[in-house]
């Protein structure tokens, strides 16, 4: 079952909730026509149109609702942008924004379809709640969570998994201990199990987290000797600030990998991707390597 | 019925004023916006929360000294509020905010916001069984330039929404125009429709409330060209 499904699933499971509406923008339409069906005032499909798809959240918000908007990661973050910003933040409202296609989960489809920006987008605005989920089995007490609160979150769904779930992983979770002062990596949402293998003969210390925001400082502090890696699914350097501040009293070194900004006008498959980004075990290893092991 | 006289607004549009000079649209939206608080909207300041008041929703933003004028006039906002528009201290800025103005549905500013909140906003009642509250948005016919707004007439048309009702003030500043008249661009989208004089009272009530329930509405409230 992938992310997706998981997410089809649990978002049916919260219509029982007569305040869950569930905005469409035609992507993944057929798979929400069963809970379309038992709830037609609750499940709104407004067609190819996602400057109104999150105008309707920013009003459903507005009379009391909670609304689910979901498509396909470039058309719900990039597209509508000003609306995000100005129908839900401006407004004083919430929403749960659902993307697929995270970073260049459909490689071939081609620039159009990847978007590996959205949660440097997203980190450009106030009070957003960032769930990078690392395996499928992570989506339903995530979406649940989310659902039940009241300001704005986004969950990013990737077709890239990691072998093993980690539910309750919002705050750093150490994966791997090499003891007080080894450096730290940081690994985010799907990337975490090349990072593992990157790292499997060195004492670094690994930990995972499934919610870059609000990102995890305390848990950060307590555990980051002098260097820290980060490892995130998408653009590269997306939380470096976060990190600058929360280490801002203490002398240390920071490396941020992630998704190139160069366009590579390349196709292929997500693993193609891995490694003409250096995410994959051997290109992670390596810039460990230069980042630890200076010359 | 309370109904605020031409005088009184214009004494506290004054106040906005401070010896500024107001674009014609403001007194273009004024007609329009004295017809729905007057006689129109369900909603007083002591229900501005009340899931089932009638919501009005200002998406042309900038038009903002009647809108504040008006507010004062019923009450929402107090008066003195007026005096320093815009001022570091004042909760009225040149486009309305609604977590600063009692009364106000919506921030605006930026054109082509209003309709797709109202669409959302219309749905919402309709999913809570609300059938009574009314949704009212005002736009300006260059403000239809903005794209989004065709996402959100094409939508409410298609669906039938009839608890939505959007009010065009045409003073014919769209750059390139809309030939056939802004309320074709509603109608061929199975939108009910009006055109009438924008300064004439009664003829804004009449196409306000002459919607049917089944499809949304608008009313093209024509003014004369860069009012």
């Amino acid at each position: 079952m992938t992310m997706r499904d998981r997410f089809v699933t649990s978002a049916g499971e919260v219509l029982a909730d007569p305040r869950s509406v569930i905005v469409l923008a035609d992507i993944s339409a057929d798979a929400f026509a069963p809970a379309a069906a038992r709830h037609p005032d609750r499940v709104v499909n407004v067609g190819i149109r996602e400057q109104l798809m999150i105008g309707v959240a920013g009003g459903l918000a507005l009379t009391g609702q909670r609304p689910i908007v979901h498509s396909y990661a470039p058309f719900l973050v990039e597209r509508a942008y000003e609306q995000i910003k100005l129908d839900l933040g401006h407004q004083g409202v919430g929403a749960v924004l659902v993307g697929i296609g995270a970073s260049y989960d459909r490689a071939s489809a081609g620039r159009t379809h990847l978007a590996p920006a959205d949660v440097a987008l997203l980190d450009t605005l106030d009070g957003w709640t960032v769930h990078v989920p690392g395996h499928p089995d992570e989506v339903r007490p995530l979406l649940r969570d989310v659902v039940c609160g009241t300001g704005s979150a986004y969950l990013r769904l990737s077709t890239r998994s990691n072998a093993e779930a980690y539910p309750e992983a919002g705050d750093l979770r150490v994966v791997r201990d090499a003891g007080p002062g080894a450096p730290l990596l940081v690994a985010v949402g799907p990337v975490l199990d090349a990072a593992l293998a990157a790292v499997a003969d060195r004492p670094v210390t690994v930990a995972f987290t499934h919610r870059p925001r609000p990102f995890d400082t305390a848990g950060l502090r307590a555990l980051a000797g002098t260097e820290v890696i980060l490892v995130e699914p998408y653009l590269a350097g997306t939380s470096t600030r976060v990190v600058a501040e929360a280490l801002a009293d203490r002398p240390h070194r920071l490396l941020a990998l992630g998704v190139g900004r160069a366009e590579l006008r390349r196709y292929g498959g997500p693993e193609d991707h891995d490694r003409w980004h250096g995410l994959d075990a051997a290109g992670l290893r390596r810039s460990v390597d230069a980042f630890l092991d200076p010359a | 019925m309370t109904t605020t006289t031409a005088t009184e607004l214009a004494a506290l549009l004054d106040r906005v004023r401070a010896g500024r000079d107001f674009g014609a649209n403001v007194y273009s939206t004024l007609d329009v916006l004295q017809v729905l608080y007057d006689r129109v909207l369900r909603v007083t300041p002591a229900t501005v929360d009340d899931p089932d008041r009638d919501r009005f929703l200002l998406s042309k933003g900038h038009a903002v000294a009647g809108y504040y004028a008006l507010l004062a006039a019923r009450g929402f906002i107090p008066v003195d509020w007026l005096d320093d528009q815009g001022g570091p201290g004042s909760r009225l800025g040149d486009h309305p905010d609604r977590l600063l103005v009692p009364g106000v549905e919506i921030g605006s500013g930026s054109l082509g916001h209003g309709l797709g909140l109202g669409v959302g906003t219309a749905l919402g009642l309709r999913a809570q069984g609300r059938a009574d509250p009314r949704v009212y948005v005002l736009l300006g016919d260059a403000e239809l330039d903005e794209g989004s707004n065709h996402e959100a007439i094409a939508y409410a048309g298609a669906t039938g929404l009839g608890n939505l009702t959007a009010i065009v003030v045409d003073n014919g500043s769209a750059t390139h125009g809309w030939p056939g008249g802004a309320a074709s661009r509603f109608t061929v989208n199975g939108w009910t429709a009006d055109t009438v004089d924008g300064r004439d009272h009664d003829a804004l009530h009449t196409a306000l409330t002459g919607h049917d329930h089944h499809r949304p509405h608008v009313v093209v409230a024509a003014v004369a060209d860069g009012e």
